[in-house]
């Protein structure tokens, strides 16, 4: 089985090829650069063509289909309306997925279910680096209002961060907020 | 009670109406709450449409017609209750060929263009390197539009050029990389390729026809049926968006908004362009103002005509190869819903048509039309060709194309 993935997203097609790389008898072609893309597609000559649905690309791989008709080779987006939920899971994940006419759907579907697990995985990891980078900005905050109270107040380090502590606990409100005021109202009356 | 409504779009300039009745707060006066949802293929716009992503989408007009009739994918029905803009396209060629086949600073005219790019595609036909052409979408007006003029000028489309699909974002690109001789796209991507020198504008689209349909609002019949309500609050609210759009007074601010990177997340001044129907033709001239090369509000441009949808059904079995078929005409004809438009602005301030199909191309001259509600005068509609798209006689009109 013939597999091209195409994804602008280099770190994202790699994930998706080794996931791909497990099965057996597949044999994959990572196409991220939209130049040639046409080009490369036909030299590869895929039996299945998965695709992010962000890709601009799309409507032009979907022409090149139809047109391609003509070339023996009918290739169509993988809508079995038999099979709805393969496709929602799809949609959902964010990968579009174009499959040779007559392939058994036995052999699509172990191909599909990979793709969209490892497209969901993808997914995971840039919302945990999104959380990595918040919490990183969280503590730069929580620092900067500590320094604050420290210079302004005299407190020692342990004391400025109790002093939130406490006053979270009371407002019932999240440390990274209170160290969020301290810093506006300090910028706002003239410190930098 | 306020109602949510998910939309679909593209990052074009007529994508207007909903953003800006989005951002003006004219949906939630109406009860509708919308979360917009940018996309980069139409590919995807209409698969989250099918998939339930969206509840309405931005959409080529033709798209919707092919989605419902099947073609390419299992069949769909979808409904447009209201039309999101006429026109608002424009050729533009490789530089030296634009001067090839139309006056240095000025905008060409649709017949000699057609007969000077005529000796161009001969020539290049003879060389044996076809000229080619970037379209939008194979279901696109664009890819009509295009067709209907080289088609009508003695150029037959799918013998004598090629004609690919090129994502608007990258049009320019393929021009500068000679991938293509000429695109036909809307804005701002003709004046992107003119500011970067790669090509100048030869023709817009209303010079074509000059109230060609162009981009629809699209639902799921079945969500039409289901969120009629929230539906009705929209179609309300997008008139409005549509008012304030072509009042000169907020031409400025509208540039601004759709500049944002959420929406178009490009340049205000290019947008301002479109929106205000000016056009720098050639690097270095001077902006050009063709009135209505967009036109989003006036004369009910909205209403759904069934005339509309029929006429993109013939030149689907025209450029398909497809033959006529009474049914598929019928199913066609359905996805424009002219009650539902009218369901919605009944007793506002906005006209109403008093019929829903209408002799396409059949106006020259500004015609006052009967009303259901307010009064109504349309402007000349014409093909540049002056044939004339009687609904009542689709196939005696297939059958006189060239």
């Amino acid at each position: 089985m013939r597999i091209a993935i195409i994804d602008e997203s280099a770190a994202r097609a790699s994930i998706i090829q080794e996931g791909l790389a497990t099965l057996e008898d597949c044999e994959l072609f990572v196409i991220t650069d939209r130049r040639g893309l046409l080009a490369r597609v036909a030299e590869f000559d895929p039996d299945i063509v998965l695709m992010d649905l962000g890709n601009p690309s799309r409507d032009v791989l979907e022409e090149y289909f139809v047109v391609s008709r003509a070339l023996q080779r009918p290739i169509a987006m993988f809508v079995d309306e038999s099979d709805d939920e393969a496709i929602v899971a799809s949609v959902d994940a964010g990968v579009s997925s174009y499959v040779v006419d007559g392939l058994a759907p036995n052999r699509i579907r172990p191909i599909l279910d990979l793709a969209v697990t490892r497209f969901n995985a993808f997914s995971r990891l840039q919302r945990d680096l999104a959380d990595a980078k918040g919490k990183l900005a969280e503590r730069d905050t929580i620092d900067s209002a500590k320094r604050i109270l420290m210079d302004t107040r005299g407190f020692p380090e342990p004391k400025a961060y109790a002093e939130m502590r406490k006053a979270a606990m009371n407002q019932g409100k999240r440390i990274v907020e209170i160290a969020e005021a301290i810093v506006t109202a300090h910028n706002l009356m003239g410190g930098a | 009670m306020t109602r949510e409504l998910t939309i679909g779009f593209l990052p074009l300039v007529d994508a207007c109406l909903p953003i800006l009745a989005h951002e003006h707060g004219f949906a939630e006066e109406a009860g509708v709450s919308l979360r917009l949802v940018k996309d980069m293929s139409w590919a995807t716009v209409l698969d989250r449409l099918l998939y339930g992503h969206s509840d309405a989408a931005h959409l080529v007009a033709p798209l919707a017609i092919a989605t419902t009739l099947g073609r390419g994918r299992p069949a769909q029905p979808l409904a447009v209750p209201f039309v999101l803009g006429l026109n608002g396209n424009a050729i533009t060629l490789r530089t030296q060929i634009a001067r090839q086949v139309r006056p240095e600073g000025h905008m060409g005219e649709p017949v000699q263009v057609g007969a000077a790019l005529r000796r161009v595609v001969q020539e290049r036909l003879a060389a044996g390197s076809p000229l080619r052409f970037g379209v939008v979408h194979r279901y696109s007006s664009h890819n009509y539009m295009l067709r209907y003029w080289l088609a009508a000028c003695g150029i037959q489309p799918d013998r004598d050029v090629e004609i690919a699909t090129v994502a608007p974002p990258f049009c320019a690109d393929a021009l500068a990389q000679g991938e293509v001789d000429g695109i036909c796209v809307g804005e701002p991507w003709n004046s992107v390729a003119v500011e970067q020198g790669v090509g100048e504008i030869v023709l817009s689209s209303a010079q074509i026809w000059r109230r060609g349909v162009e981009k629809v609002l699209a639902l799921r019949e079945a969500v039409l049926d289901e969120r009629r309500e929230a539906v009705l609050g929209l179609i309300r609210a997008l008139c409005r968006a549509g008012a304030h759009f072509v009042d000169p007074a907020n031409w400025e601010q509208n540039a601004a908004i759709l500049a944002r990177p959420q929406y178009l997340d490009g340049s205000a001044e290019l947008i301002r362009r479109a929106i205000s129907d000016r056009l720098l033709i050639s690097r270095g001239g001077a902006l050009i103002h063709y009135p209505d090369f967009m036109f989003q509000y006036r004369e009910a441009a909205n209403f759904p005509w069934v005339s509309q949808a029929e006429w993109l059904y013939t030149q689907m079995v025209r450029w398909d190869g497809m033959a006529f078929d009474p049914a598929d005409a019928a199913k066609a004809a359905r996805v424009f819903r002219p009650d539902i438009y009218r369901a919605a602005l009944l007793g506002t301030d906005e006209p109403l048509p008093g019929a829903s199909s209408k002799v396409e191309g059949s106006l020259a001259a500004r015609t006052v039309v009967g009303t259901q509600q307010g009064a109504m005068m349309l402007e000349a509609n014409s093909f540049f060709d002056g044939k004339v798209f009687d609904p009542n006689h689709i196939e005696g009109y297939l059958s006189s194309l060239p």
